[in-house]
């Protein structure tokens, strides 16, 4: 089965559709999210609400700290993702409101996990940016491959029995084979804001039957996504890091 | 989980072990079969135990990740894995004959014998690169033979995929190669440079034209790291029949800071290919080590070493392309001629180390033998060169050179995708012929050559008014 992994879609529509259209082109099967699928970009109820039709189909849809903290009063965050955070709670509706709020921290699939931050305490939303977070993750859980986001930057990291956790940077969609004698934790980019240099959507295709994974990119109309964060009178920096992917 | 050791007839997913081929200390191979693959088979299958070097292992995953990715004439074919849950295991084509390792028996070789074998093997590791995969074992013993001729480039287990995650990268301490063959940034840890199997042949080159090993064959990092400041004795010095050609791509290979190597394996396979067009420097006359003061400065003051990450090995590799820019000496316009050198030259701004080959075909009669004479006794080749090498003036100098070829041929198209295919050439870079009877007749060579090219094309015209 081909599975498309995505995360971190941040209310950003044309990057979410992009992704959508350019998983389903290539033939997924099931769709992942890991979650943070609203904040910072202007359509967070239309990504919720696709989120939701996906959860319906089948999808495994997550709950990052951004969907956390929209029905948690107590969340506090830095002045931009604030602002953000406020403006996002005023135009989400009682259901996408209670969708967000009633979703997993994690979900576990045979071989298989799936979580926002680092497994080893989900709710304490911690990055997974070296080596080092990596094994606190893969020593907290038992699945052989697990995916996250949180980061925004496409990582993977693998380690053997014993051996150390060997970082890797993805620089091209040419397919990586988890070998089934390791252990793997995929790091997705950003769908909606991804923040390595590459400006395009990031996400992933995982075949569940050849163990191999592609990270990917889709372009998208980055100029509209810009423009509404504008007119919504969201902080600017955030429509401006979209064209750069910062 | 397959216990102990294999016997001959047992069955492992449908291959039948009939005999074993090598027994070795990392893995043991064995000669396999199955009924529905019709070419011959090994099965390599790690010795995995209590006590075994980890890099075993390490190298094997390595292997099974990256051989199936390869294709071509220059690799083994890939044909299965065997799943660590039951057996670990590779299969592959088993090719014919014998590796290069048998030759050391008869060193030291003809030149001309040197050069053809680094050209074969130059090749083949530019196929392997233009795959993203960095070989970093190169060896006699890992280099073998088609039937049809083509260098075969075997064991993955130390090599690294560019775009795969590098098992060996921060798992060991020491640098993993074969001692007498590790360029000086892989004894320093680097494991992304293309440049580092040009150095590994650099020393095969050598080893087969002089008989002794350039830097022997240290057992220790420290004796490792005397290659980083202690130059080999000039291959010349040790045998006076090696041509100034071979010393100079010997030790242009061998050079400490890779950027002072060749850029690509294809330049350098083009430069094996033909000694008389090498363009030759001080390393060609060398005949003796560097003084003792020279060596002393470089011990405490190393030469500088660039070190590639793998997001930028390949951009360097792409900054290297060969460039073939057809020359019609006598149809061309003077607007057309320079609309054409100003396309090559921004080709060298933005690929800085691009090798230039100009050339220009010498139409001979499809009957007659041609005399290669004309009339005032003038040789026609060598007068087309000298035009060719006129055309050139006012170029940047590419990093790769610029040489000039005229190529003596019934047509012209079939010329220059012949010398395209032959020469690994990436971009050709040719004239329109004019609106013209002629083109309506004959139609356009340019036209042909891009429709059949190996490689980018690149056709210059002037744009017209419009005629209304």
């Amino acid at each position: 089965m081909l599975l498309a992994i995505l995360s971190d879609i941040h209310g950003n529509r044309e990057a979410f559709e992009a992704v959508l259209a350019a998983a389903r082109a290539a033939g997924a099967e099931r769709f992942v999210v890991l979650g943070d699928i609203v904040g910072y970009g202007a359509d967070s109820e239309w990504c919720t609400e696709t989120a939701r039709s996906l959860a319906e189909s089948g999808a495994i849809v997550l709950r990052g700290n951004h969907d956390d903290a929209i029905g948690n009063a107590s969340v506090t965050m830095n002045p931009t993702a604030t602002m953000a955070l406020e403006w996002t709670r005023r135009q989400l509706g009682a259901d996408a409101r209670a969708f967000l709020a009633a979703l997993p921290l994690k979900a576990r699939e045979g071989d298989y996990l799936f979580v926002h931050a680092d497994a080893s305490a989900p709710s304490d939303w911690n990055y997974v940016l070296d080596a080092s977070d990596a094994g606190q993750h893969l020593g907290a859980c038992e699945a052989r491959v697990s995916f996250c986001g949180h980061v925004h930057k496409p990582a993977l990291y693998c380690t053997a029995p014993g051996g150390r956790v060997t970082h890797f940077c993805p620089v091209a969609a040419t397919p990586v084979p988890l070998l089934p004698q390791r252990r793997w934790l995929a790091v997705m980019g950003a769908v909606g804001q991804p923040r390595d240099g590459n400006p395009c959507a990031a996400f992933a295709l995982y075949d569940t039957g050849s163990a191999e994974l592609r990270f990917l990119r889709a372009a998208y109309d980055i100029a509209t996504a810009a423009g509404k964060i504008r007119a919504a009178g969201l902080p600017v920096s955030l429509a401006e890091r979209l064209f750069e992917g910062r | 989980m397959v216990k102990g050791r294999l016997k001959p007839g047992e069955v492992i997913d449908g291959f039948v072990i009939e005999d074993i081929a090598h027994n070795g200390g990392m893995a043991r191979i064995w000669q396999v079969s199955r009924p529905d693959i019709d070419c011959p088979i090994l099965m390599k299958v790690p010795v995995i135990g209590e006590g075994d070097d980890p890099a075993a292992i390490v190298g094997f995953e390595m292997e099974q990740m990256i051989l199936p990715r390869l294709t071509g004439p220059h690799v083994p074919r890939f044909v299965a894995n065997g799943d660590f849950a039951t057996l670990p295991y590779i299969v592959m084509e088993r090719l014919p004959g014998t590796s290069l390792y048998p030759l050391l028996e008869r060193l030291p070789l003809p030149p001309e014998e040197v050069a053809a074998i680094g050209a074969k093997v130059a090749v083949a590791l530019d196929s392997l690169h233009r795959q993203h995969v960095v070989h970093l074992d190169l060896k006699p013993s890992n280099v073998m033979f088609r039937e049809s001729g083509e260098t075969v480039l075997i064991d993955y287990g130390l090599a690294r995929h560019i775009h795969l995650p590098d098992l060996m990268d921060e798992q060991f301490r020491l640098p993993y190669g074969t001692a007498p063959y590790m360029a000086p940034e892989q004894v320093l840890g680097t494991r992304s440079d293309f440049r580092s199997d040009l150095f590994a042949l650099g020393v095969m080159l050598y080893f087969f034209a002089t008989g002794e090993r350039p830097f022997g064959d240290p057992q220790r990092l420290k004796g490792l790291k005397r290659r980083l400041w202690r130059d080999p004795l000039p291959p010349r010095a040790r045998n006076g029949a090696i041509p100034l050609a071979l010393q100079e791509i010997i030790l242009r290979c061998l050079e400490v800071n890779p950027a002072w190597r060749y850029p690509s394996a294809a330049q350098l396979a083009l430069d094996l290919q033909d000694l008389s067009a090498v363009k030759l420097t001080a390393r060609a006359e060398k005949m003796k080590r560097d003084a003792f003061g020279t060596v002393l400065r470089r011990r405490f003051n190393p030469v500088p070493i660039e070190t590639v990450k793998p997001q930028t090995a390949e951009a360097q590799l792409a900054n290297a392309p060969i460039v073939a820019v057809a020359i019609n000496l006598s149809g061309s316009t003077p607007d057309l001629d320079e609309a054409k050198r100003r396309t090559v030259a921004r080709i060298i701004e933005n690929t800085p180390d691009a090798r230039i080959a100009c050339l220009n075909v010498l139409k001979i009669n499809r009957i007659a033998l041609d005399t290669s004479l004309d009339e005032e006794g003038r040789n026609k080749h060598v007068m087309r060169l000298v035009e060719l090498r006129a055309w050139s003036t006012g170029l940047p100098t590419p990093g790769g050179g610029i040489t000039f070829h005229v190529l003596e041929a019934v047509s012209p198209a079939d010329a220059i995708l012949a010398y395209a295919r032959e020469n690994y050439v990436d971009h050709i870079v040719m004239g329109a012929r004019a609106e013209s009877a002629m083109r309506s007749m004959l139609g356009s060579v340019s036209g042909e050559v891009a429709a059949h090219a190996p490689c980018t094309v690149t056709v210059v015209r002037n744009r017209t008014r419009p005629e209304n």
